[in-house]
């Protein structure tokens, strides 16, 4: 296997550029492999003195990709699934690719996929929001209705509760992408519900909303009053352009720190109560299990957390030398105030550089210069939020809430750089 | 937010005038935007379908175990087993009493649901999978009598309706516990040890060794 495949690549060096987009595409655009080695690989002939081929024709004119793609050498940089944790792809979650972004926004091609029911397909005609229950009118809008309010436009970060949720027991799988990737980073635009509630008026016994999808889930989620109130979003548009349709197009719930399973999708229905409705998302799972057999439940809020995206299994170190440590930091709670940084695996810590916008409910980037001389690292992150709440490790969570919570699992990880560079998650203990 | 200016007088005569129309229809008082429409009892009839433990908002029917069984076995049991014991990765829907404090907690409807309304609720809004909301309401509370049968719960020519539904008692109704009391973890204060830190770095697991992580290609 190892060999065709390097016979495919020697082969693939010797052909022209335009040749070479025919050839790649023809392996089709999902194998990565290949691709990845094309651009891993170093042609002699397009570095000085040399004069590339780029630099002696034509390229590409205008509106060849009226809606443009990264480059073809980006093919790696994609959303990756694990089969076998669902039973179906409709029913199902990816991963973002943290290891391979830079700064704090996650381009809307890369943000994760959950879905109960599969992608809806939604005409933005056909949309409609209705409004029902303990408010003084009864209302339905369109998506046109909605762009007419006042506009607000926020960064935040949407978590889903499992993230993390397949390390509980010890280390399990070996990726960035796969242990913290169920998170991703847009600046949304929509109408905050405080706005749309001075439409509807409320009913003084109004303490709960339904928030209810149009998808063949029909997902549904109880948020106390409160929280609506506060900053909760409409949303229509994620950095910049309409929302994509796995991301709920036409028109999503935001529910700025809380767990992503709250921010309802193809949206198509706000119900006001004065009790919990208990749906199967909020009582049958996104619920935490003790080890007494009790679970903790409505537990919304996503606490601090860190992750080092490079160096990290997916992004081993290459050479001696200089290496910029990167990594993310988020909080339900706030802004981060700090991250620290190991490399000893927590004996020793230093405070690493935060990268501005620091906003408050967002990724933050953090960097740290490191030297690195072929020794053994154990690399760990360690975010601080601003309510002073320090990420603790795995072992403080599993003393206080066992192993079976699934959920709201935000310990510090563990990354063993070895002597080869290479980079594995490991537990400590 | 600022709307657009009018001049004092065009201004006066639509104040006047709205005073008029708003002692007809007391409905538009207090719309601060006017944008939206009242939505009629039709439309949101339509869309309203959520039961609440309670029972508010159960739909006229009923249906009993007997009855739920001959759906349940056209509708559900190729992902979830005759006997709702699952099938491959699809879960299953019965069994696991006494399993929530073991090392192998079995997360069931009966096991650990904590309302009857919300199995009625979810699998009239979401199943069968891939056909949302083609049960009707005697068929969802057939087969939600069929469920409850099977866990003990009540018995099989038991008649399960909007009356009673809220007044089902589940074995795990007191399994859950309120408020959340995070942040739990809060022993520094925001001032963690900085050097010489007494923690363990031994190494005691590694997910390579798993070896259950997918690769490209």
């Amino acid at each position: 296997m190892k060999k065709n495949k390097k016979n495919e690549v020697s082969k693939f060096t010797k052909l022209n550029r335009r040749d070479l987009i025919i050839g790649a595409s023809s392996i089709g655009a999902f194998s990565l492999a290949p691709k990845k080695l094309l651009s891993e690989e170093v042609n002699p002939e397009n570095l000085p003195p040399n004069l590339p081929e780029w630099t002696q024709y034509l390229g590409d004119g205008v509106d060849v990709n009226p809606y443009g793609m990264p480059s073809e050498f980006e093919g790696h940089v994609i959303r990756r699934n694990v089969e076998w944790l669902t039973a179906s792809a409709e029913s199902s979650v990816n991963f973002t690719p943290l290891q391979d972004l830079e700064g704090i926004v996650t381009p809307n091609g890369l943000c994760f996929e959950r879905h109960h029911g599969g992608v809806s397909v939604i005409n933005p005609q056909d949309f409609r929001l209705i409004i029902n229950g303990l408010v003084d009118r009864e209302m339905i809008f369109t998506l046109d209705d909605l762009k007419r309010f006042p506009q607000t436009n926020k960064f935040y970060f949407l978590e889903c509760a499992a993230n993390g949720g397949m390390e509980w027991r010890g280390s399990q799988l070996n990726g960035c992408q796969f242990t913290f990737g169920m998170v991703h980073n847009v600046q949304y635009t929509g109408v905050k519900l405080s706005d749309l509630i001075l439409e509807t008026g409320l009913k003084e016994k109004a303490k709960w909303v339904l928030a209810e999808g149009s998808d063949s889930s029909g997902m549904t989620r109880s948020i106390p009053i409160e929280k609506i109130l506060d900053d909760c979003i409409i949303a229509w548009a994620m950095n910049g352009e309409a929302l994509r349709p796995e991301q709920g197009y036409p028109a999503r719930l935001v529910v700025p720190g809380w767990e992503g399973n709250m921010w309802v999708k193809w949206i198509r229905r706000l119900e006001f109560g004065d009790k919990p409705y208990m749906t199967r998302e909020e009582t049958s799972k996104y619920t935490d299990l003790l080890t007494s057999g009790k679970a903790r439940m409505f537990t919304w809020v996503m606490d601090a957390k860190s992750v080092i995206t490079s160096p990290s299994p997916e992004k081993p170190i290459l050479s001696k030398g200089l290496h910029q440590l990167r990594g993310l930091a988020w909080s339900g709670r706030g802004k981060i105030k700090r991250v620290d940084v190991s490399i000893d695996g927590g004996k020793n810590w230093k405070t690493a550089q935060l990268h501005s916008p620091v906003l408050s409910k967002s990724l933050t980037r953090f960097t740290l210069p490191f030297e690195w001389n072929g020794e053994e690292l154990l690399l760990q992150s360690r975010a601080i939020d601003e309510t002073n709440y320090v990420q603790p490790t795995i072992g403080e969570l599993q003393k206080i809430r066992g192993v079976n919570s699934i959920y709201h699992n935000n310990s510090i990880a563990t990354w063993l750089v070895s002597k080869n560079g290479k980079v594995d998650n490991v537990r400590l203990g | 937010m600022e709307r657009l200016t009018m001049s004092g007088s065009v201004r006066c005569i639509l104040s006047f005038s709205l005073i008029i129309f708003l002692t007809n229809t007391s409905i538009a008082s207090d719309r601060k935007f006017n944008l939206g429409q009242i939505a009629t009892k039709e439309e949101i009839a339509g869309w309203d379908i959520d039961v609440r433990p309670d029972g508010l908002g159960a739909p006229i029917g009923s249906g009993t175990a007997l009855f739920g069984e001959e759906i349940y076995t056209e509708q559900c049991a190729a992902c979830h087993g005759d006997f709702g014991e699952g099938a491959d990765r699809w879960p299953p829907l019965v069994g696991g009493e006494g399993s929530l404090a073991s090392h192998d907690p079995e997360k069931t409807t009966t096991s650990y649901w904590p309302y009857a309304s919300t199995i009625y609720d979810y699998i009239y809004r979401a199943m069968p999978y891939g056909a949302a909301q083609s049960l009707s309401y005697d068929e969802t509370y057939g087969i939600v009598a069929y469920l409850l049968y099977m866990g003990d719960i009540i018995e099989e020519d038991f008649v399960l309706s909007n009356k009673n539904i809220g007044y089902i008692e589940m074995p795990n109704k007191d399994g859950f516990l309120l408020p959340d009391p995070r942040p739990d973890i809060m022993n520094t204060q925001g001032n963690p040890c900085m050097s010489n830190c007494q923690v363990s770095t031994k190494i005691i697991g590694k997910a390579r060794d798993i070896d259950v992580t997918p690769e490209d290609e």
